[in-house]
């Protein structure tokens, strides 16, 4: 069999910058990459990582799956418990969701680079969202219990502090996205700024706002299952008991649930966008 | 008449008319249904969520006033007559701030580590064998769903208090958080360099590495930083469970009512996750504007 040859040299001519030394760029990357990997080892080692905590703490994990394993409940008072609590959860997630998009539109169209044109104000608006969104929700939950006591209002009202932030960056960015035409026509034709914004902006951005808002209101119920190991209501108060306790065959029951919850939630809020969306969409 | 507006007869305007009243009157109901269940939604869950307005209303005091007694020093005078009474502690906070940022980094690279090597396996356009584009995609699926806090506060019982335990279930949460997003990155890159890799008869690793890997890189890291950003805030809530981080010191300043400690240790939390946020920034608009010269 003849092996076909290959010019090498004549590759190389025609090809100068992918042989050779590499470029500045390059090594930069090269350079930054490494600086990176050494970061990681220190840290690694800084964290306790490289000890025999390390091994040990494997061996265990591998006896508490053992443990977690079958899921089971116990007694059907706690699986009442459990779905109670559940129910509870996905409560607190969708209150805290519609009370913070709520909270945030008013919020956002301050934001909005096209809407308010008072630089100082639109400054102002957006770096409280970002502090608001810098802490974390289970720091909300700590500071309302202060307020209304242990139980799901106060994760109520935790999740929508939160996530009035993380709505009102997301709804200002969609509000600064909008065509500007169909505003101008109706200030044009006499309407005034809340109209212009009403009939104007609304209509083009509920359905993008909307969507958002089903999507967080998926991720608001994951964290709405962590926030009761704070005390602010839902299934997390059990789970952290039990996983304390050492109850790991509840633990991994009401992880099942948890799981088996989300999941629908996935579905139900997949279902509404589409619908929500294709409906806009045939309007248009 | 001398109205520019054209008017329709009678007769053709009545059948138009109705039927755009009829529209309209149809939307309507649409959106009366969609705000009933919505009202009866709010009402059940209200019920089951103990939502208490009078309470709130009632205590709302506390919260403006709680803020109020965060910016007060023991003494009475506001925090920012005497910072250095007010940051007592500075060095001690720093330095869990410092572990709360390496808990961040190792658990994000980690995560990314394993969620590159991964998101090959698991794109449906490349992966080499069709059940591993069913398996990996579910494991990363459980990866993410369970909430990190849970996993930590499982890690807590097996390696003890401390970082080590955060950062494992970070690490575990990211890889399945990333994972996803990779493989989505991966799923749309152009055939055409992988083709031609392979064509030449090479093994799937260099067609991998040749042509699906420089598309993707930027992209890539891209996702990582976004996920690095969202890991400092979540590692400062690990110590809420025992696992290491600045959150140990909030959450005790918290509950023992430590006011000014408490607020000291949210203005740097907020400081440092706004330089994170604003570093990271910048190298993701270098590293767009890098994919977009080539």
């Amino acid at each position: 069999m003849a092996r076909m040859t290959v010019d090498t040299r004549a590759i190389r001519d025609r090809h100068p910058h992918h042989f050779g030394a590499p470029g500045r760029d390059q090594r930069l990357l090269i350079a930054a990459g490494i600086g990176a990997f050494i970061l990681l080892i220190g840290a690694m080692a800084q964290l306790g990582f490289l000890g025999s905590k390390f091994v040990e703490g494997v061996g265990k994990l591998g006896e508490i799956a053992g443990l977690m394993l079958p899921p089971n409940p116990g007694d059907w008072a706690h699986v009442r418990l459990y779905l109670t609590s559940l129910v509870e959860t996905i409560a607190i997630a969708f209150l805290g969701t519609l009370g913070a998009s709520v909270i945030a539109l008013p919020l956002a169209l301050l934001a909005a680079r096209n809407v308010i044109a008072a630089r100082l104000l639109r400054f102002m608006t957006r770096r409280s969202l970002d502090v608001i969104r810098s802490i974390d929700i289970l720091i909300w939950a700590l500071i309302w219990i202060n307020v209304v006591g242990l139980g799901p209002f106060a994760g109520v009202l935790a999740i929508m502090t939160s996530d009035t932030g993380n709505f009102g960056k997301l709804f200002s960015e969609a509000i600064e996205a909008v065509d500007r035409e169909p505003r101008e026509g109706i200030v044009a034709s006499g309407g005034g700024a809340i109209l212009g914004i009403r009939f104007g902006i609304l209509p083009e951005v509920f359905p993008v706002l909307a969507s958002q808002v089903l999507y967080f209101f998926e991720s608001n119920t994951r964290s709405a299952t962590i926030i009761g190991i704070v005390g602010a209501g839902g299934i997390g108060l059990h789970l952290a008991e039990a996983i304390r306790t050492l109850e790991l065959k509840q633990a991994s029951f009401i992880i099942l649930l948890i799981l088996v919850a989300v999941a629908a939630i996935d579905i139900v809020s997949n279902q509404l966008r589409f619908a929500l969306i294709g409906r806009r969409n045939r309007l248009a | 008449m001398t109205s520019p507006v054209v008017h329709l007869p009678e007769a053709q305007l009545r059948p138009l008319l109705a039927s755009y009243d009829a529209a309209v009157r149809s939307r309507r109901l649409h959106s009366l249904l969609t705000m009933a269940c919505i009202a009866g939604a709010i009402v059940l869950s209200s019920i089951s969520a103990e939502v208490d307005l009078p309470k709130l209303f009632g205590n709302i005091g506390n919260f403006t006033s709680y803020f109020g007694r965060l910016f007060h020093l023991d003494s009475g005078a506001l925090v920012w007559t005497d910072p250095v009474e007010w940051y007592w502690g500075l060095f001690r906070w720093l330095r869990l701030l410092g572990e709360t940022l390496l808990m961040a980094y190792v658990g994000t690279a980690l995560g990314a580590i394993g969620a590159f090597f991964l998101c090959f396996l698991a794109a449906a356009n490349v992966a080499p064998r069709p059940w591993l584009r069913i398996v990996v995609p579910r494991f990363c699926e459980a990866c993410r769903t369970v909430p990190q806090l849970v996993f930590a506060l499982m890690f807590v019982i097996a390696f003890g208090l401390g970082p080590l335990a955060g950062v494992l279930a970070m690490a575990i949460h990211c890889l399945g958080a990333l994972g996803k997003l990779f493989a989505e990155v991966v799923e749309n890159i152009d055939m055409k360099p992988v083709e031609g890799v392979s064509a030449t008869g090479a093994h799937w690793t260099a067609a991998m590495r040749y042509g699906a890997l420089p598309q993707t890189l930027s992209n890539l890291v891209s996702y990582t930083l976004l996920r690095f950003e969202i890991n400092v805030r979540e590692a400062a809530v690990m110590g809420f469970v025992g696992a290491g981080g600045i959150g140990m010191d909030l959450i005790e300043a918290i509950r023992k009512f430590y006011y000014s400690d408490v607020s000291a240790i949210l203005v740097l939390i907020v400081i440092t996750v706004g330089i994170i946020d604003t570093l990271t920034g910048m190298v993701r608009h270098r590293l767009i504007g890098l994919q977009e010269r080539h």
